[in-house]
């Protein structure tokens, strides 16, 4: 059994449609990369995980219990946590107090404030800085570490190096690598192709709402990654569906 | 995005402004004026004291709607000018200006006072707006105690009105009033048919995005706040020479906006029918439950919370929605041709 | 000697607005809107304490402490019924709502228990006379000072609830971000629930200093909610110390028009009211921050 499983998910914003039937599984431990272009539907996929968004058809179940209908704060109480697109912090709380907001459901696990910092050690000197004075790469890192507050069993990851120096990038995945390899689920959204296949087990590729192809994060399936991303091959479930 | 469906052949579109049914309701508009004005030829006297005052409440929930349905500005304080509208008019009336003359004034001068004041309440958003304009009711309500030639706290009563004969009066002051309510409606129409129309829809939808696409938010707002204090001023005066007598804290009082929001929310705010039928509704209450005060007001304000809550488009938005009709073509409908037309054949 | 007077009064008076305005300025934090039937809710609070006083021969502070809970009761149930609903509705909705509101409340209140206009100062002993004389022309009341001191206290202690508490600090996240809030297992709407609670509780309190310093009527509500309302505005939205400051602007407004005539008394505030929103955007110690 699957611990993240989505089933025949449809969501969108009134008339505009923005994921279409889209169904995923995500194993224990397993690590997977969201990949598609701008507008394929991966943030509203995620969004409708972490219940921020409601689905308009379709199932979204966590070891096997129907979350669908499950408003976002109770989704978190279940284990799901998101790092949301563009950090989101709450801007006039210090560091300290958006990490310890994520523990705002009280779920015990391996993850507390000192774990937290042990793991992300930028944010150790920063803890008493409002969170509106952070640099690209601090916000990153406190968001990371405030999904991890609500110690998940999956965590979902929005757009993590957008905006960020390539040294921000390689600090904040450097990190999350000491994540998953304590055994958290992660399904995370990563624009960079090259990136994403180095960190993955799995990548899954979107195209107007639809996933196009799956496959193992191996440098051989770039090749057939990049074209399902331009919606240039068939392959997979119906590509280039308009 | 998700692509958008191209279809072979653009659809052909054209906007219409008139449908056979908005032409036959605007022809009965027309009608049921022409026959408002004859009416003191036939009615009795109590009959075209009603209809003044339902017409006042016209003027008022068209007013209030024009102001907050196609404006957005939520003004609590819509009072001011009604109360503005009455002293004006004992003030010009004290100084010698025949009375009817007077109510004319007084109107304009509501309008005139509207421009430097929306200089400063048009920066308000929301509810700071609404309450701004609630103190400036309340502070021109304490202005006018002070001032002992307007009759000050106790409330003054227009005696020139008795030169003329009771019946002679109503009805005078009855065509003034349908006169103005006449005009208020068609300048409303008229607004809503011109190209600021579509600013307006496009403002109350949302006021940043319109700006954003160059319609200039502040000055048709301007243009609504100075025609609503012209509207509701007009209602003013109309009150003082229905009633004779007024004193400032029941002139200035909130209850006449409490009307107002009622109407809109009844009726149907941001459409230009719904007003209408929302004073109806509240003339019909006013003459049937009257009698008991406090089961009354807090009905009144039990349903506006119902209405905002449950029935934003009010009786009338809700109806149009559901049945797409609409009586007066105050709007623009995108009729696309379902087959392109035949070409003609050679 | 004489302006010295008007001025301490002034503050004392600032005292009872600061108190009406903190609820007012609480929920306009966390959640931006403005309660229209704040006022009205501060006189049910009065007449609810009122209504102990006729079966037990109490204080109307000890009085107070059984209307509290059900204050907030009120608070919370009217933020799950109809604000949250207004809420979803668009930015004027709740304007609207909570007009109806007013309305509804003031005539409820006119039925229930007449127009007639009460007081709770009987009832607080000696406690509303005694006074103390600094000089000749300047003393101070007992009910003034106490007013002041549980106004300050009101806000320090909303202060130290919102920076020093959990609970506190997820309700300023909540003001500051609700879709994050949300997603970091904040429940948002109880947080709105028990703000506007808090606000009306705190209105309630306002209501029985109201009462005890002077007078109330079923329609003294929207008198209290310009008056609160121009304090959270002369103090800058959103800042609870604004509000206290603002309060004792507008108590100092309203003596020093009342010492040139009686009757300049309200005009003088609302004046001041005016060339604040007229001037600076920001009031006296404004923030982007809601809850600071």
């Amino acid at each position: 059994m699957s611990l993240l499983a989505v089933d025949s998910v449809d969501a969108g914003y009134g008339l505009l449609q923005a994921v279409r039937g889209v169904s995923l599984a995500l194993a224990e431990g397993e690590t997977v990369a969201l990949v598609g272009a701008n507008g394929a539907g991966k943030t509203t996929l995620l969004r409708t995980i972490a219940g921020a968004h409601q689905a308009a058809a379709g199932t979204v179940s966590l070891a096997g219990r129907d979350v669908t209908r499950v408003s976002a704060h109770r989704r978190v109480a279940l284990g799901i946590a998101l790092v949301p697109e563009g950090r989101r912090l709450f801007p006039g709380l210090t560091v300290e107090e958006n990490l310890r907001m994520g523990a705002a459901t009280r779920r015990a696990g391996r993850w507390d404030l000192d774990s937290v910092l042990a793991a992300f050690p930028m944010l150790a000197p920063l803890r008493k800085r409002r969170a509106a004075n952070l640099s690209g790469g601090e916000q990153q890192a406190t968001a990371i570490g405030r999904a991890l507050m609500s110690n998940p069993i999956v965590l979902l990851l929005d757009e993590v190096s957008l905006g960020l120096s390539p040294i921000a990038v390689e600090a904040v995945y450097e990190s999350l690598r000491t994540v998953v390899r304590e055994g958290t689920t992660a399904l995370l959204v990563e624009q960079d192709l090259d990136r994403a296949l180095g960190f993955a087990d799995r990548v899954v590729c979107m195209l107007e709402g639809r996933v196009v192809l799956e496959d193992r994060a191996e440098p051989a399936a770039r090749e057939k990654i990049t074209a399902a991303y331009f919606g240039l091959s068939a392959a997979g479930a119906g590509g280039g569906a308009a | 995005m998700t692509g958008v469906a191209v279809t072979k052949t653009p659809p052909r579109g054209r906007v219409r402004r008139w449908s056979r049914l908005s032409g036959t309701s605007t022809a009965v508009a027309v009608a049921v004026a022409g026959v408002l004005a004859l009416a003191p030829e036939f009615a009795s006297s109590n009959v075209v004291l009603d209809l003044t005052n339902l017409l006042i409440l016209v003027i008022m929930a068209v007013m209030w709607n024009a102001l907050a349905g196609f404006g957005g500005m939520v003004s609590i304080g819509q009072q001011a000018f009604i109360g503005l509208g009455a002293y004006g008019t004992v003030f010009l009336v004290n100084h010698g200006q025949h009375p009817y003359i007077a109510m004319l004034e007084a109107t304009l001068f509501c309008g005139v006072l509207a421009l430097p004041l929306s200089v400063f309440m048009l920066r308000l958003r929301a509810a700071q707006f609404a309450i701004a304009m609630w103190v400036v009711a309340e502070s021109l309500a304490i202005l006018v105690t002070l001032d002992s030639g307007l009759g000050a706290g106790t409330g003054t009563s227009l005696i020139e009105f008795n030169f003329y004969e009771p019946t002679q009066r109503e009805h005078y002051t009855y065509w003034w009033t349908l006169g103005a309510a006449v005009i208020a409606l068609v300048v409303v129409f008229l607004l809503l048919r011109s190209p600021l129309g579509a600013s307006l829809q496009a403002i109350r939808d949302d006021e940043g995005a319109a700006a954003s696409l160059g319609v200039r938010v502040t000055e048709v707002k301007t243009v609504l706040f100075v025609l609503a204090a012209l509207g509701t001023g007009a209602a003013g005066a109309a009150t003082l020479a229905n009633i004779l007598f007024i004193e400032p804290t029941s002139i200035f009082s909130i209850q006449y906006t409490a009307y107002m929001i009622f109407m809109v929310l009844v009726g149907g705010l941001g459409s230009f029918e719904g007003p209408i039928l929302g004073a109806l509704v509240l003339f019909v209450i006013q003459t049937e439950f009257i009698s008991n005060g406090t089961v009354y007001l807090t009905g009144i304000g039990a349903t506006a919370i119902l209405f905002a809550i449950f029935l934003p488009r009010g009786v009338w938005g809700t109806v149009t929605d559901r049945f797409g009709i609409q009586l007066l073509p105050v709007g623009r409908e995108l009729v696309i041709a379902e087959e392109p037309p035949p070409e003609p054949e050679p | 000697m004489t302006w010295v007077n008007v001025v301490v009064q002034g503050v004392l008076l600032g005292g009872v607005y600061a108190l009406l305005a903190c609820g007012l300025s609480l929920m306009y934090g966390v959640m931006r809107i403005i309660n229209l039937a704040h006022g009205d809710l501060a006189v049910v609070g009065a007449y609810l304490v009122t209504v102990v006083l006729d079966h037990v021969g109490v204080s109307p502070f000890v009085a107070f402490l059984a209307v509290l809970p059900v204050m907030l009761a009120i608070g919370y149930v009217l933020q799950r019924t109809i604000l949250e609903r207004s809420l979803r509705a668009g930015i004027l909705t709740p304007i609207l709502a909570t007009f109806g509101l007013s309305i509804a409340i003031q005539n409820i209140l006119l039925r229930q228990f007449s127009p007639d206009v009460k007081s709770l100062g009987g009832n607080a002993g000696a406690l509303t006379t005694a006074s103390w004389r600094i000089t000749g022309q300047l003393s101070i009341s007992a009910i003034g000072a106490l007013t002041l001191a549980v106004a300050v206290a009101v806000v320090a202690g909303l202060h130290v609830f919102l920076h020093r508490t959990r609970f506190g600090s997820m309700m300023r996240a909540t003001a500051q971000d609700v879709d994050s809030a949300e997603l970091v297992g904040i429940d948002s709407r109880s947080m709105y629930a028990w703000a506007t609670a808090l606000a009306v509780a705190i209105a309630a309190l306002g209501g029985l200093f109201l009462g005890i310093r002077s007078t109330f009527d079923p329609t003294a509500g929207p008198t209290q909610l310009i008056f609160a309302f121009e304090a959270v505005v002369i103090g800058g939205l959103g800042s609870l110390w604004g509000t206290l400051a603002g309060g004792i602007v507008l108590g100092v407004s309203q003596t020093t028009g009342a010492q040139i005539n009686p009757q300049y008394s309200i005009l003088a505030g609302n004046l001041v009211f005016l060339v604040v929103i007229a001037t600076r955007r920001g009031g006296l110690l404004g923030s982007r921050d809601g809850t600071q």
